[in-house]
């Protein structure tokens, strides 16, 4: 009982951590309380939101025209293959090493890290679009153009958004180590205990999983929302988590 | 309180700048040289991205084969195992902290949980992707629901639990160089101690794509092994 | 061959020959550091050599702390293997962390011993202020000696060497600005001159707080470990550095300058005990403790220190080797 008590209080704490100043662990400085938070909390999304849209620039057109012509297969294992793989502090270190600190290197990193799950999904969202569907659309004259935008294009959505919900959620969480490269995101208190202390630490960690938690949240919802009703009504809809199955012949058939 | 000067160390002059780690450049030589000090940091890497995904393997599977006789768990199980998914596992670690401490058994839990969405998924699609008709033939000839599922589900099941397992693993091994921030080591450790020196940040790194690359492979490889009526389509 | 076989057997052998490669570039890194036994001739007239006591291993192991960076890790060694050449029985818990942590080691006894700087000890654990702090080292030394007691612990006499911190910029920054010798000067002619520093300094008096105040600093905080990485890239145009670091030494690229406002109280080290350690230990063991950090001038610390950042060498060969050198061990 009395370690449940005690874990308890450890959160307790944090959270309080968050809502309250508090003196820093070294003294005389006060730190901690929701503007302090806010801050970093500002800090956090700037560097998130320009890396997830710096990345979906980079990645949609080049994978939606891929996936329209039916040629990034490779492309798009590979990519999501290494790059799951890639550990985010190493690439962070490696830029501080080669282009140094601040937030082009942040923001760097995280588009980095953007690009694969935008990569693979945008183009498996095109390729998964049933081929009698574009037959029919280029039976009826419509160019390739058209047939992405009015065809391929809205099929693939929830699958394109499954993937951007990983991309921004990867991201935000990425984001917790920019500290390294001087720039004080919500990680801040969170790498830096002698400041703030184990309690800091735990309140960051609190605010951070809610945030990203949060924006998980949010892009499930809009990934329902973009699910053509038509879909929905066949139940190939989203379901509520990613995907990450690729195009193969995997699937046996009787016949 | 004695204090008599001693012999004296013998101290370099100094100009030493010129070296190429003095400069920081990316030096091959000192990298061919100190190649052993990475052996024991790749070891505890290996170690913190396979036990985590074995054991995530261990409770997917439990919680797959339940939720696929009573479908109306998926929901939960997807809900809650998604929360886990999108907790930073930087967070995880010090939210683990009052509980578990800092340490490898942190750093292994926030691991674990990370690895269960995914797996949990594509072994449900797995089994879920079972052709009907192969099925019916199945319960035709008089199998029970176990063997069902232990002779024919999951063996079918297995490219899509083993496309599974190599997400699961090249994502751990990523997230497995955060591990240092629980109190664990690994490859991650190496980055931090010397982040500004080119050669070692390049290393470690490296080191850790490799192992990645590695372990999906012989994952692979394990795959067809594993499935022999799949060959002939390669 | 498929081309699934034979990217596998690739694959192995690329591990392979990393293995290979670790395996041939390992050195002989297991035979220096064990700390070798006394000489077993009898020593001629009044030697140094560290002498090994048998009765020392029935004692107990002895955790020897350290915190998490080059000089902390070289001085725990060194303490370390000071102890293992009397004949003790040594574990090691180096890379604690910071001070809190360590002190909290101490205190709880997980750890019997680290190198605490007398400075952080006075502001860090007994909440002086820093402008109360003596600036004569002694009258530091003496002042943490009697607040360590009255906790339980005691503190070894202080080394020559203090690692305090000191301003540094490049000789072109330096040029830049008239060549100022001393931080007032600096500050003077520029107060806006970016800084960078561990992270921690950004939120505290003894630091970047406290330098806004004394010396009317103005500039940018970047808050960085990178030290000298950064005054070469460019990253910050000065740098808190350690009055220990070994690219000091090189003077024809960087300059330090003087804390003329004796800001920065004194950081000498003085490894810190619990009383019932000090006891167990004995009073020849201390002796030996305090002997072999005898010859710890900020010269040698800082040679130590360079062959750890600069040359990459391992903080036990570095101490085994300040031990064999200095004539404490054979």
């Amino acid at each position: 009982m009395s370690t449940i008590l005690a874990v308890l209080g450890d959160f307790g704490e944090g959270i309080e951590f968050l809502l309250k100043e508090r003196e820093s662990v070294s003294g005389g400085v006060q730190i901690g309380g929701p503007a302090e938070m806010a801050a970093f909390g500002a800090t956090h999304m700037l560097v998130s939101v320009a890396a997830v849209l710096i990345a979906c620039a980079l990645a949609i057109p080049l994978s939606l025209w891929l996936g329209h012509i039916g040629r990034g297969d490779f492309l798009a294992t590979a990519t999501s293959n290494v790059g799951r793989a890639v550990p985010s502090l190493a690439l962070l270190a490696f830029f501080i090493s080669f282009i140094g600190l601040g937030y082009t290197n942040v923001i760097s990193v995280l588009v980095l890290l953007a690009i694969p799950p935008l990569i693979t999904s945008t183009y498996v969202g095109m390729r998964q679009v049933d081929r009698d569907t574009v037959d029919a659309a280029r039976g009826q004259g419509m160019t390739g153009l058209e047939i992405v935008r009015k065809v391929e294009l809205p099929l693939a959505l929830p699958t394109i958004f499954g993937g951007l919900r990983i991309a921004a959620v990867t991201v935000v969480a990425t984001a917790t180590i920019a500290p390294l490269a001087n720039v004080q995101t919500l990680g801040e208190p969170i790498l830096t205990p002698q400041t703030y202390g184990v309690v800091g630490q735990i309140g960051a960690s609190i605010l951070v999983a809610s945030i990203t938690l949060l924006i998980d949240f949010l892009f499930a919802r809009l990934q329902r929302a973009v699910t053509p009703k038509g879909l929905k009504l066949t139940g190939e809809a989203p379901a509520k988590g990613p995907r990450f199955s690729f195009p193969t012949r995997r699937r046996l058939r009787s016949t | 309180m004695s204090r008599f000067v001693l012999a004296q160390l013998k101290i370099e002059k100094p100009g030493g700048s010129g070296s190429c780690v003095a400069d920081n450049d990316f030096c091959p030589e000192w990298i061919a040289e100190n190649l052993d000090r990475y052996w024991t940091p790749l070891l505890e890497h290996l170690f913190l991205t396979i036990v985590p995904v074995v054991i995530g393997f261990a409770i997917a599977m439990g919680l797959a084969v339940l939720a696929h006789r009573r479908r109306w768990l998926t929901g939960p199980i997807v809900t809650v195992t998604g929360i886990f998914f999108a907790i930073p596992s930087v967070a995880a670690f010090f939210l683990l902290q009052p509980i578990t401490g800092l340490g490898y058994t942190t750093a292994i839990v926030a691991l674990v949980s990370y690895t269960l969405l995914i797996i949990f998924r594509n072994i449900t699609n797995g089994l879920r992707n079972v052709p009907a008709e192969t099925r019916d033939a199945a319960v035709g000839q008089g199998l029970t629901d176990r063997q069902l599922l232990t002779r024919v589900e999951l063996p079918m099941a297995v490219p899509e639990i083993m496309a599974g397992l190599r997400i699961a693993t090249s994502t751990t091994v990523g997230l497995a160089a955060l591990a240092v921030f629980a109190g664990a080591g690994g490859l991650g450790s190496e980055i931090l101690t010397d982040r500004y020196f080119k050669s070692n940040v390049v290393v470690a790194g490296g080191l850790a794509v490799l192992l990645a690359a590695v372990l999906d492979l012989a994952l692979l490889g394990l795959q067809r092994l594993l499935t022999p009526w799949q060959r002939a389509r390669a | 061959m498929t081309f699934l076989s034979r990217s596998i057997l690739a694959a192995l052998a690329a591990l392979v020959l990393v293995l290979g490669l670790a395996a041939c570039g390992s050195d002989d890194e297991g035979a220096s550091s064990a700390a070798p036994d006394a000489p077993a001739a009898a020593a001629p007239e009044e030697s140094k050599v560290i002498k090994s006591d048998p009765a020392n291993a029935a004692k107990g192991t002895i955790t020897v702390g350290s915190k998490n960076f080059t000089e902390q890790y070289i001085l725990g060694e060194l303490y370390a293997q000071t102890l293992e050449a009397q004949g003790f029985e040594v574990r090691r818990r180096l890379n604690l962390g910071s001070e809190q942590v360590a002190y909290k080691a101490l205190r709880g006894g997980s750890i019997d011993a680290y190198p605490e700087y007398t400075g952080t000890a006075l502001t860090s654990f007994f909440k002086v202020k820093t402008k109360d702090v003596p600036p004569d080292p002694d009258a530091a030394y003496e002042l943490a000696k009697e607040k360590y007691k009255a906790v339980g612990i005691t503190a070894l006499a202080r080394t020559p060497f203090q690692n305090t911190f000191i301003i540094a910029s490049t000789k072109k920054t330096a040029e830049a600005e008239g060549s100022p010798k001393t931080a007032t000067e600096l500050f003077t002619k520029n107060p806006k001159l970016s800084i960078s520093g561990f992270p921690e300094c950004r939120q505290r008096q003894d630091c970047l707080l406290g330098l806004q105040d004394t010396y009317g600093y103005k500039g940018k905080f970047v808050s960085s470990e990178g030290k000298f990485s950064d005054l070469d890239s460019g990253q910050s145009k000065l740098t808190l550095a350690f009055s220990t670091d070994p690219q000091l030494a090189l003077t024809d690229k960087y300059v330090a300058y003087e804390d003329d406002k004796k800001f920065f109280p004194p950081y000498h080290i003085t490894l810190g005990l619990k009383d019932e350690t000090v006891a167990k230990l004995g009073p020849e063991t201390i002796e030996t403790l305090e002997r072999v950090q005898g010859g710890l001038t900020e010269d040698a610390m800082r040679e130590l220190n360079r062959r750890v950042e600069l040359e990459k060498q391992k903080p036990k060969e570095v101490a085994a080797a300040y031990l064999t050198e200095s004539g404490f061990v054979e």
